[in-house]
């Protein structure tokens, strides 16, 4: 079934080229990161329309950057495989690579896609909302980091699913969302922690269970992803 | 490098629709198999099995290297030229072929991927990008991403479609460049396409209608 | 003859469970005890437990089948772990709906986002996407594949639910079996109506999946 690759540097170098790949296929079309950036700029732009002058809750703001984060990475990782399949070219890649490493190239570049654009949207939201206000940033700034793996684990391998499956979006919320539930309340509630002030002790709980999150997403879709991608 | 390559009882079934049965072949290096079948006999279906893009529901292909069955991936010893492969649109030949032998983990030498582009005569075409060929220019790039790795085993699916005589003409010299040394696996139902052939598989009879 | 059993058997259970009286101090073996706080609203769970059991077992069936699937690649694993799907998707909707109303008498409100709840959402969430996705892929195997795949992802985050859950809320949710004092709260009789009610929901069950199956493998066959 799996195909070993006995040189573990042609494997790296491998998946390495399929992050190089996207990463050059995606600054020349750049369709997921305009697709992200829009996303991201408008919902913004429409809460603080929305709010106007009142100012919400540091709780509520907690949640709802959340909801844009979710939305912006089901706006925008999906690409990195439907765009295989819609070119026709997932059997070229097939010939090339081991599904493993496809699947580590693609994750590695959600990975940098969900990082970067959530590094936008706390600056946007920071800016913008003014209620937001972190009291500690070093809760903030590790569940910003694991948020963003754990999303981009998760919605790297329904990305999979769905590109398969010839539904293009409207599936790929559906089906993450259930996955990403537990995550996001984690994620809400680390934040919420951080703009109360809490000591970063106080969140180590909520940081053990991310990392074993993306541990056990992470090692359950490198053994599934084989199936999915092999026709 | 003397390889056995031999299929046994390869099934395919879509949606409980059998494509064939029973398709079993034995090939040694130096050989030629060719593949024939009305459309929809699933000539292209045995090619992607052939080339492990594609799991048959029953049988197993198998290559052996002398006594020793080699479990590696297939693909390090295959070349695949196929109406259903498609290569990279936004990228320039160039940089196709440059990804080509990097994702297959290699590093990439700009003096062999000229010299391939050479071959496939779009030397002077090589920074354009694909989207911007012909269907003929997209067949010959296809040739020189089989022919990157040096394969041993050389798989064809309807070769000629798309080409101009300059472009048979090329198909036809990497045939019997290949055909002594290494194994040569050709889908077609233009006989015209291969001189000689050791052993076929006709898929009209394997076929379940 | 398994039909007749279980037939008599779910009939007795019906009887039994809302028949037999409620006393503070049960002293006759007919008699149930009264619950602090639940009283007659007590004999809910006789039929809301069952259905919540029910839906995880499909779940964890469905998944072990998908499993299978994914090994052998026989469409009949597909087929055993969509009708046990099909079926938890339904009990998981049964033991929603009952749970709404007894928290509706008991808590005022059909819906209060109780971890529990919270949790039996989820899993019918998970089930409506496994559903959407199973329609939306034609070709039988891949279908399968997906389907497959899908389950034993949801399967494995599942568990960080159940854990995240109770940090975040507390709950109400009564827990008559099993509670932190680790006391049970029901005599004798209760718990062997009760056990006797998830055993007898149990076998329902299995006879509903097999009926399914073997209704979906006459489908299929027709078809094609």
């Amino acid at each position: 079934m799996s195909r070993p690759m006995h040189n573990a540097e042609q494997w790296l170098r491998s998946a390495l080229s399929i992050f190089k790949k996207d990463w050059h296929s995606e600054m020349r079309t750049r369709y997921a990161i305009s697709a992200l950036l829009m996303f991201v700029v408008t919902t913004i732009s429409i809460m603080v329309f929305a709010l106007g002058s009142e100012s919400a809750p540091a709780d509520v703001l907690s949640g709802m950057l959340w909801v844009v984060i979710f939305f912006a990475a089901m706006s925008g990782l999906a690409r990195t495989f439907v765009a295989e399949e819609e070119r026709g070219t997932s059997m070229t890649l097939q010939l090339l690579a081991t599904p493993s490493a496809i699947y580590f190239g693609k994750l590695l570049f959600n990975l940098v896609l969900v990082t970067g654009v959530n590094a936008l949207t706390v600056l946007l939201y920071t800016i913008f909302l003014a209620g937001f206000v972190v009291k500690t940033y070093s809760i903030f700034i590790w569940t910003i980091a694991l948020g963003s793996i754990g999303l981009a684990a998760s919605s790297t391998i329904i990305a999979a699913i769905i590109a398969k499956a010839n539904t293009k979006g409207t599936l790929y919320p559906v089906l993450s969302f259930p996955i990403l539930l537990p995550l996001l309340l984690t994620c809400i509630n680390a934040t919420r922690l951080a703009t109360e002030g809490a000591f970063l002790s106080e969140s180590f709980g909520e940081f053990q269970f991310l990392i074993s999150y993306v541990v056990v997403v992470i090692t359950a879709s490198a053994i599934l992803f084989e199936y999915i991608w092999k026709d | 490098m003397n390889l056995h390559f031999e299929a046994a009882g390869i099934k395919k079934v879509f949606n409980r629709r059998t494509v064939f049965e029973n398709v079993s072949f034995s090939l040694n290096s130096g050989e030629i198999l060719l593949i024939t079948g009305r459309n929809g006999s699933g000539k292209s279906t045995l090619v992607k099995i052939v080339s492990d893009v594609l799991s048959p529901t029953e049988g197993k292909v198998i290559v052996r290297e002398g006594e020793r069955t080699l479990t590696d991936s297939r693909s390090s010893l295959l070349g695949l030229v196929s109406p259903y492969l498609q290569l990279y649109d936004e990228f320039s030949a160039e940089e196709n072929l440059w990804y080509t032998i990097a994702l297959r983990g290699k590093i990439p030498d700009i003096v062999h991927i000229r010299s391939l582009l050479k071959r496939v005569f779009l030397l002077n075409r090589k920074d354009d990008p694909v989207r911007t060929y012909s269907s003929g220019m997209k067949q010959r790039l296809k040739y020189a991403f089989a022919l990157a790795h040096s394969p041993h085993i050389l798989v064809l699916d309807e070769p000629t479609s798309n080409l101009d005589t300059e472009g048979t003409a090329m198909v036809k010299e990497i045939m019997n460049e290949h055909r002594d040394s290494g194994i040569l696996i050709v889908a077609t139902n233009d006989l015209s396409d291969v001189d000689r052939f050791d052993i076929q598989v006709d898929l009209n009879v394997a076929a379940h209608a | 003859m398994f039909k007749a059993v279980l037939f008599v058997w779910m009939t007795t259970i019906i009887v039994l469970a809302l028949g037999l009286p409620m006393v503070a101090q049960p002293q006759a073996w007919y008699q149930f005890p009264i619950i602090p706080a639940l009283g007659e609203k007590a004999r809910i769970m006789f039929f809301h437990v069952p259905t919540a059991w029910l839906s995880s077992l499909a779940f964890v069936i469905s998944m072990i089948y998908g499993i299978q699937y994914l090994r052998k690649k026989r469409m009949d694993d597909d087929n055993k772990s969509a009708s046990a799907a099909g079926l938890g998707f339904l009990f998981c909707f049964l033991a929603t709906a009952t749970g709404a109303i007894w928290a509706k008498f008991s808590w005022g409100t059909y819906w209060n986002w109780d971890p529990r709840q919270t949790s039996i959402f989820v899993l019918l969430l998970i089930y409506g996407a496994y559903f959407a996705l199973r329609s939306a892929v034609e070709v039988e195997e891949k279908r399968a594949t997906l389907s497959a795949v899908y389950s034993i992802i949801a399967a494995v985050t599942m568990p960080f639910f159940m854990f995240i859950m109770p940090r975040i809320l507390a709950s109400l949710h009564p827990e008559p079996i099993l509670n932190v004092q680790g006391k049970v709260e029901m005599n004798r009789t209760m718990l062997v109506v009760f056990l006797s009610s998830l055993a007898g929901f149990t076998g329902l069950f299995y006879w509903m999946w097999k009926l399914q199956v073997r209704t979906r493998t006459l489908e299929l066959n027709r078809k094609y």
